[in-house]
């Protein structure tokens, strides 16, 4: 790892606290219990179930197709989805996942590859050359409609956006209401004096503009085009 | 001066021009219109939509109380994590480190996604000088940069003055481009012609919507995957910041993102809410080698502590431009700053002065819409009443000008024009925005500003007869 450098820091926050008109703050800040907290009731006591529902609900606003399926069922449904678009070529992950799921024999297809076989930075080559990116949820929120992903090694952030079309597979194990139980888990982390992964990413359907006339394009610069695929794992 | 926008032109020849562009103001208030209905959707879908705000007032309070803590435990996490940072006072020294950053790593093009702090510091043209191309890829800046970089007239959707017609003709000059003025045709082209450019640049630039202290993380908040690609292909990632614009953990991250993206567009979630840690890890493929984070004062110290430090908790949401009636008629450009509507004109003076600026604490009705459309509840209007008496004040110690004197009210006193807009016309003008009975209650909060009960009741007028009037009486600069 590279070593962090620092520039400029105390002048610019000694300004700040003679602003403010006291001394630099360098201990003993604590985040105020705040007097409201309405994250925590949203969908609350949901069931797996509500939940599921809600996520399917919210994925037609966000442009998104939803397949449901089960664990053996797994290898047909993708593969009707990339017939769907028409993707000849799909790239992964490299997560152990897709042997937990029984999805090794969609690994040595011909059509596919997986993230980290080719050295270094030809994976992203080998990314914006594919139709079709596949990755699993981490965490799933219901309330947005959001995969979560975790990035790091195998987990390459360019699998999710650089191809034309993108498959999230979701366990729903990781489904949770809303972004607050994810981001609770990662201050837990953080907390604990762990790095948290280099790139978190929320997604929450193909990506879109709205920068002409607030017409809603979807589609812009990474996938046009998102389905996911859900299955129970538990 | 890198936050004015067409400084050649005095106040009112801006606000004429803004007037007189009728594909503009119609483009703005169906714009206005849309975004208005779209929040007010994801606030009744939400619930609780006043706890929310209250929460976020009081996280934005305790981060701003505690800035300089909150920021010296970002900065070691940064630097822990392998990253650099930088804190800048002036836009002068963020330019200058960018500039170094890239000479080191002899870059020859740079990728940026939307940052305004960026627009602030003029750090395109920085960058351009030593001969780096700098190619903007959020699709409305793409667009302004195409034509002959027009400014920014909105802050979440840059290029809302312009309608389709005119980005294609802009295309079709520029860039050779041959198909329709169909949103998703120009999307498209924009598509391919920047994906090239992404695979080529050697560093990626972005904003940052929140900084997250207690793990030294970079939050972006998009819909397009722009700032992804930024932050994902180029070797090497500058990010830089507002030094505002940071949460104690990522449990603060969330309340904020989910206010943010209900209040700018409507929606839950954008597509894309990114968290980035320093640069990769050493066995990862993609993501930066270097990330470097430039955080910036340029002026902002300068509020703390004063009456204006709420102004500081904007998280730039612009749903106070979008619910703005004075910014429905004369449009983003008229305010002469990179930041218009209500945040524009409290924020504009504080950061640059009132010398250049002290027409715009005018370019309000105080109707509170603002106000009330705010998700950290910034007293907007309370703020620009703030900046009237000052400005008044100042005028009566110098003696000069007296437009501004606080007797006359400047600027709405010189006509019923805008104080009307207070009052009788504010409903009529807004008539899509009444319903949530937001601008009725406007007359009932300006009840502060006791010397407005004195005023005569305004005459009907049209705020464009008005303001031909206004301007006719050459009231001011
Ligand atoms: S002042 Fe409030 S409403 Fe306006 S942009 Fe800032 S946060 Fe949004």
């Amino acid at each position: 790892m590279t070593k962090g450098t620092m520039y400029n820091r105390e002048a610019f926050l000694n300004n700040i606290a003679a602003k403010l008109g006291r001394e630099r703050k360098r201990s003993g800040v604590t985040r105020p219990i705040y007097e409201t907290q309405p994250q925590w009731d949203v969908m609350a006591d949901y069931s797996t179930d509500q939940l599921v529902d809600v996520l399917k609900k919210q994925c037609e606003v966000i442009h998104t197709d939803v397949e449901e399926t089960t664990m053996e069922k797994l290898p047909i449904v993708i593969d009707s989805v990339l017939k769907k678009y028409g993707a000849e070529k799909a790239v992964v992950w490299d997560d152990p996942r897709f042997s937990a799921f029984g999805l090794d024999s969609f690994l040595v297809r011909e059509d596919v590859d997986i993230w980290g076989e080719a050295p270094g930075r030809e994976n992203i080559r080998i990314s914006e050359q594919a139709d079709l990116g596949i990755t699993f949820a981490d965490y799933t929120l219901a309330e947005s409609g959001t995969v979560v992903l975790m990035n790091g090694v195998g987990k390459g952030q360019s699998v999710s956006l650089l191809p034309t079309y993108y498959i999230g597979l979701i366990p729903l194990s990781t489904i949770v209401p809303r972004m607050s139980q994810v981001t609770r888990s990662i201050h837990k982390e953080a907390e604990a004096g762990r790095r948290v992964p280099s790139c978190i990413n929320f997604i929450s359907g193909p990506s879109n503009s709205a920068d002409i006339e607030l017409d809603l394009v979807v589609g812009v610069h990474g996938p046009i085009r998102a389905t996911y695929i859900l299955f129970d794992d538990r | 001066m890198p936050m004015k926008i067409a400084p050649e032109q005095t106040f009112n020849e801006r606000v004429q021009t803004g007037l007189d562009d009728s594909y503009m103001r119609e483009t703005v208030r169906s714009a206005q219109e849309r975004l208005y209905t779209n929040k007010s959707k994801a606030e009744n879908d939400l619930g609780h939509w006043e706890e929310w705000r209250t929460l976020s007032e009081q996280i934005r309070s305790h981060t701003l109380e505690n800035l300089d803590y909150y920021l010296e435990q970002l900065s070691d996490n940064v630097v822990k994590n392998g990253g650099h940072i930088y804190f800048a006072q002036t836009p002068e020294e963020a330019n200058q480190y960018v500039k170094k950053v890239a000479a080191e790593k002899e870059a020859k093009k740079i990728i940026k996604s939307k940052s305004m702090v960026t627009e602030e510091t003029s750090m395109n043209e920085a960058l351009e000088e030593i001969g780096i191309e700098v190619v903007e890829s959020d699709l409305g800046e793409y667009i302004l940069q195409v034509d002959d970089h027009d400014p920014p007239s909105h802050i979440v959707a840059p290029a809302l003055h312009k309608n389709k017609e005119q980005i294609r003709d802009t295309f079709e000059r520029l860039k050779g481009y041959d198909k329709s003025s169909k949103p998703e045709e120009l999307t498209q082209f924009a598509r391919e012609q920047l994906r090239e450019e992404f695979l080529e640049a050697d560093i990626g630039i972005t904003g940052c919507n929140f900084a997250v202290a207690e793990s030294g993380s970079v939050a972006l908040v998009t819909n397009e995957g722009n700032a992804r690609l930024a932050t994902t292909i180029p070797k090497t990632q500058i990010s830089v910041m507002g030094m505002e614009r940071i949460v104690p953990t990522w449990e603060e991250l969330d309340i904020m993102v989910s206010m943010l993206c209900r209040s700018a567009v409507g929606q839950k979630l954008t597509s894309y809410v990114t968290g980035l840690t320093g640069p990769r890890g050493e066995d990862d493929l993609d993501g930066p080698e270097e990330f470097h984070l430039v955080v910036l004062d340029n002026g902002r110290s300068n509020i703390l502590g004063t009456a204006f430090q709420s102004a500081l908790h904007c998280i730039r949401c612009a749903a106070c431009i979008n619910v703005c009636p004075v910014y429905r008629h004369v449009g983003g450009h008229s305010y002469g700053s990179i930041y218009p509507g209500p945040i524009g004109a409290v924020l504009t003076p504080l950061l640059e002065g009132y010398e250049d600026h002290k027409d715009l604490p005018y370019a309000s009705s105080l109707c509170a819409a603002c106000t009330d459309a705010c998700p950290v509840k910034i007293p907007l209007h309370e703020h620009l009443i703030e900046h009237r008496k000052i400005i008044a004040e100042e005028e009566k110690k110098t003696s000069l000008g007296e437009a501004y004197a606080m007797k006359g009210f400047g600027l709405a006193a010189s006509s019923p024009g805008l104080f009307q807009m207070a009052t009788k016309t504010a409903p009529y003008m807004l008539s899509p925005l009444t319903k949530e009975g937001a601008i009725e209650k406007g007359p009932g909060m300006m009840s502060g500003w006791t010397e407005i009960r004195s005023f005569p009741a305004p005459e009907k007028e049209r705020f464009r007869d008005w303001f031909k009037n206004r301007s006719k009486k050459g009231s001011s600069s």
